[in-house]
């Protein structure tokens, strides 16, 4: 067996499904470009508007990022040093607001940081003046709560990165914390800080909707919001234009900077230990157990209020938010199942190709804005239909396009190891086409394909982007419905609007998920 | 008759070279130490290992791409089965690659796997058998390809040595039954000894031709002695 890594295996299924795939995916992010260049209007150039809304966006996503990783760092350690009950479920908890809708995370901070959220009354109790969450520092805020969980376990994997016999080694040598810290921890740390600080500066560069909900103005408005500014309020598809052009800009300059850094992944697995360490004392105890109180009341009380403040108002809840939640879903479910199927092409591949194609198609999302590639489709579809009948449909496209590259982190590693295991086996029996897909692929990737699916339906069923710059006032999601709600200061109706949507992101995502891993024969 | 017409496969720092051919209906060991390419030369006959020149012969004929349309059935050391397929549907593809089985395919199957000795497993998964039993799978599978030349890359390695003969028999009755031509690699010398014609050496790159077995045991090369340690 000793060759059998280095047997290569003639192809045995067309290339045509991957590179249509690939393709399509090419042309929706360079031909919404191309039909966004011609479009765009130089006009005067810039306006003072635009420059603030360009130094907004980098400014928000460098402090957003800055933030985010210089809290997480204290949390990572805490969390790698302590074993304790509910730790897994704390580490689990870490990975939950990626798939969480962000309207239903905005109104969550609303409820708590807002001027009538818990955090204001109390400051009142005292005679205090109550804070404000409108504004650049609630869009920043949002941000953290988004991507303080991500730096976190990005710097967890770091701290368990650590071989356990060099903290063996530090303990037998009598080192004393401050030298594991430095020559141990911050050499790790500056491996791991730059990625993750880069992650989540790319992830706020093309903020919309926390933008949209808690920004706006002169001194909050990204480009993203512009973009969508110059569309609904003034109609001027010269000028979302120019700025569409300016967001694939500093996203591309973005993935140029990614190309040199190296990026991490989260791994998701493996977190769910804590290294055994001889340094401990009570002040380190102390820190360790503020840190991650307050990591877990800054995550869990926002969702807590959005449960306690909705619930109540679910029945009450007016017939149009049910529509819009049953459009949602139909979405969620087309949304995934195109995902899988473009995934699933580009995997087979990948295994017969290499994975530069993965990298490539990573770098090129990571550049294109989905508010851009709306802009451009809008700019397309306008002159020959009515953009909002095409918003369902476009919607979930989008939302498919900009799932993949985490599908294709699930699926590829698994279709390498199938081919690897089963490969040979599959083709001395002349497994081919769809029969090897039907009786090897999808039998033996169940677990990484529910993952795939219920990662894109739940990002899909939360997205508020493209659809708000399609859609009239018919045929609305329901993200969406509830952004209107909030417009309309209806909040009891926004609120119970909240817990469906979070309900249903949560269960797509738990049913797929689950689906995937029960009776698996592994 | 089987042959390797001047074979040579090049994959940078490793190269093996064979020019032999096996008569029809011979047992044939494959010996040498690990690393030399003993599975690299099955995977060369059995057509996963592109050639970098030469071609693979059967009857006279050189033959297919197509691993599946080869005259060959292959046993590997493990991942023989489908882990999520019954073990009627894993016999089964031996029948029908997309595993529409008609009532008569079914009956086949039920048979082979008499043949065997797993009468009435057939529902089971891989997970509820023991390694005998998977192996003993994986050969009602060769019985139904019928196929005129068996591979076996070292299939009972991992058993222990009552099992591991007990399966070395039932291949050696099913290779009569269906008059294959057998080739088999194994780490161990006693099994080449035990039950096969002739035994091919690889070793520095090269697979040289079949020797009969009595013959390079009583007056072992340089190569199989240095392997065989005495």
């Amino acid at each position: 067996m000793a060759q059998s890594g280095r047997i290569s295996r003639p192809a045995w299924l067309s290339h045509w499904p991957g590179l249509v795939a690939a393709l399509l995916l090419v042309v929706l992010v360079f031909g919404t470009l191309l039909a966004v260049a011609l479009r765009a209007e130089g006009g005067r150039g810039l306006g003072p508007a635009d420059w603030a809304a360009i130094r907004f966006t980098l400014w928000q996503a460098v402090l957003s990022a800055g933030v985010s990783v210089v809290l997480a760092i204290p949390v990572a350690r805490a969390l790698a040093r302590r074993s304790f009950t509910g730790r897994t479920a704390l580490v689990t908890l870490l990975g939950a607001p990626f798939i969480l809708p962000i309207i239903v995370v905005v109104l969550g901070l609303i409820a708590v940081f807002g001027n009538k959220g818990i955090i204001s009354i109390t400051l009142s109790v005292f005679g205090f003046e109550p804070i404000s969450i409108y504004g650049y520092h609630g869009v920043i805020l949002a941000h953290v709560f988004f991507n303080l969980p991500l730096a976190t376990r990005l710097i967890l994997q770091g701290w368990l990165s650590i071989p356990a016999e060099r903290f063996r080694l530090a303990a037998s040598l009598g080192m004393g914390p401050t030298d594991i810290a430095r020559l141990l921890e911050r050499p790790m740390l500056r491996e791991v800080i730059p990625g993750a600080f880069l992650v989540i500066f790319l992830i706020c560069l093309t903020s919309f909707a926390v933008a949209l909900t808690l920004g706006g103005g002169p001194r909050a408005t990204t480009v993203e919001l512009a973009i969508y500014e110059a569309f609904k309020f003034d109609f001027n598809l010269g000028r979302a234009a120019l700025l569409a052009l300016i967001q694939f800009a500093m996203g591309a300059g973005g993935a140029l900077i990614a190309f040199r850094i190296a990026m991490p992944g989260d791994m998701g697995t493996g977190l769910d230990r804590a290294v055994q360490r001889w340094d401990d004392s009570p002040i380190q105890r102390v820190m360790d157990v503020v840190f991650i109180t307050l990591a877990s009341l800054f995550l869990l009380l926002p969702l807590m209020m959005v449960v306690l403040n909705g619930v109540p108002g679910l029945l009450s809840l007016p017939p149009s938010v049910f529509q819009a939640a049953i459009r949602s879903l139909v979405v969620a479910l087309g949304s995934a199942f195109l995902t899988l199927t473009l995934a699933m092409s580009i995997a087979a591949l990948v295994v017969q190709r290499g994975a530069w194609l993965v990298e490539g198609l990573g770098y090129l999302t990571i550049a294109a804005s989905p508010l851009v590639v709306g802009t451009g489709l809008f700019l397309i579809l306008f002159p020959f239909v009515k953009p909002s009948d095409l918003a369902l449909p476009v919607t979930a496209l989008v939302n498919a396009a900009m799932s993949l590259p985490f599908a294709l982190r699930a699926l590829v590693p698994a279709l390498t190891s199938v081919e690897r295991d089963y490969g040979a086996l599959a083709d001395g029996l002349g497994l081919h086409g769809l029969t090897r897909v039907r009786l090897l692929w999808l039998p033996r990737m169940r677990q990484p394909i529910g993952f795939a699916l219920g990662l894109a339906a739940a990002l899909s069923m939360g997205d508020l982007g493209v659809i708000a710059m399609f859609a009239d006032s018919q045929g609305v999601t329901l993200p969406l419905q509830l952004y209107r709600l909030m417009g309309a200061y209806r909040m009891e109706d926004a609120a119970a609007a909240a817990v469906l949507l979070l309900g249903l992101s949560l269960l797509l995502f738990w049913i797929f998920d689950r689906g995937g891993r029960v009776n698996a024969d592994t | 008759m089987l042959t390797l017409e001047d074979t040579w496969v090049d994959m940078g720092d490793f190269t093996l070279a064979a020019d032999l051919s096996v008569p029809e209906g011979r047992r044939v060991a494959v010996l040498g130490p690990s690393g030399a390419g003993k599975s690299t030369l099955l995977a060369m006959i059995a057509g996963f290992q592109p050639l970098t020149r030469g071609r693979v012969m059967w009857r006279g004929a050189p033959m297919t791409d197509d691993p599946a349309a080869r005259p060959i059935s292959m046993v590997f050391q493990d991942n023989n089965l489908f882990p999520h397929l019954t073990v009627t549907q894993n016999v089964g593809l031996g029948l029908r690659p997309d595993l529409r089985l008609t009532r008569e395919d079914r009956n086949r199957v039920e048979a082979a796997l008499a043949r065997v000795g797993l009468t009435g497993k057939g529902a089971r998964k891989p997970a509820q058998l023991s390694g005998g039993q998977i192996a003993r799978v994986a050969l009602a599978r060769v019985l139904l390809r019928d196929r005129p030349i068996l591979l076996l890359d070292e299939p009972f390695d991992a058993l222990g040595p009552a099992l591991r003969a007990e399966m070395l028999d039932l291949v050696g009755e099913l290779a009569r039954e269906t008059k294959a031509t057998l080739l088999m690699v194994s780490h161990n010398p006693e099994d080449a000894r035990v039950m096969s014609d002739d035994v091919i050496l690889v070793v520095d790159g090269r697979a040289y031709a079949p020797v009969p077995t009595a013959q390079i045991f009583d007056n072992p090369p340089d190569a199989l002695r240095d392997y065989l340690g005495r």
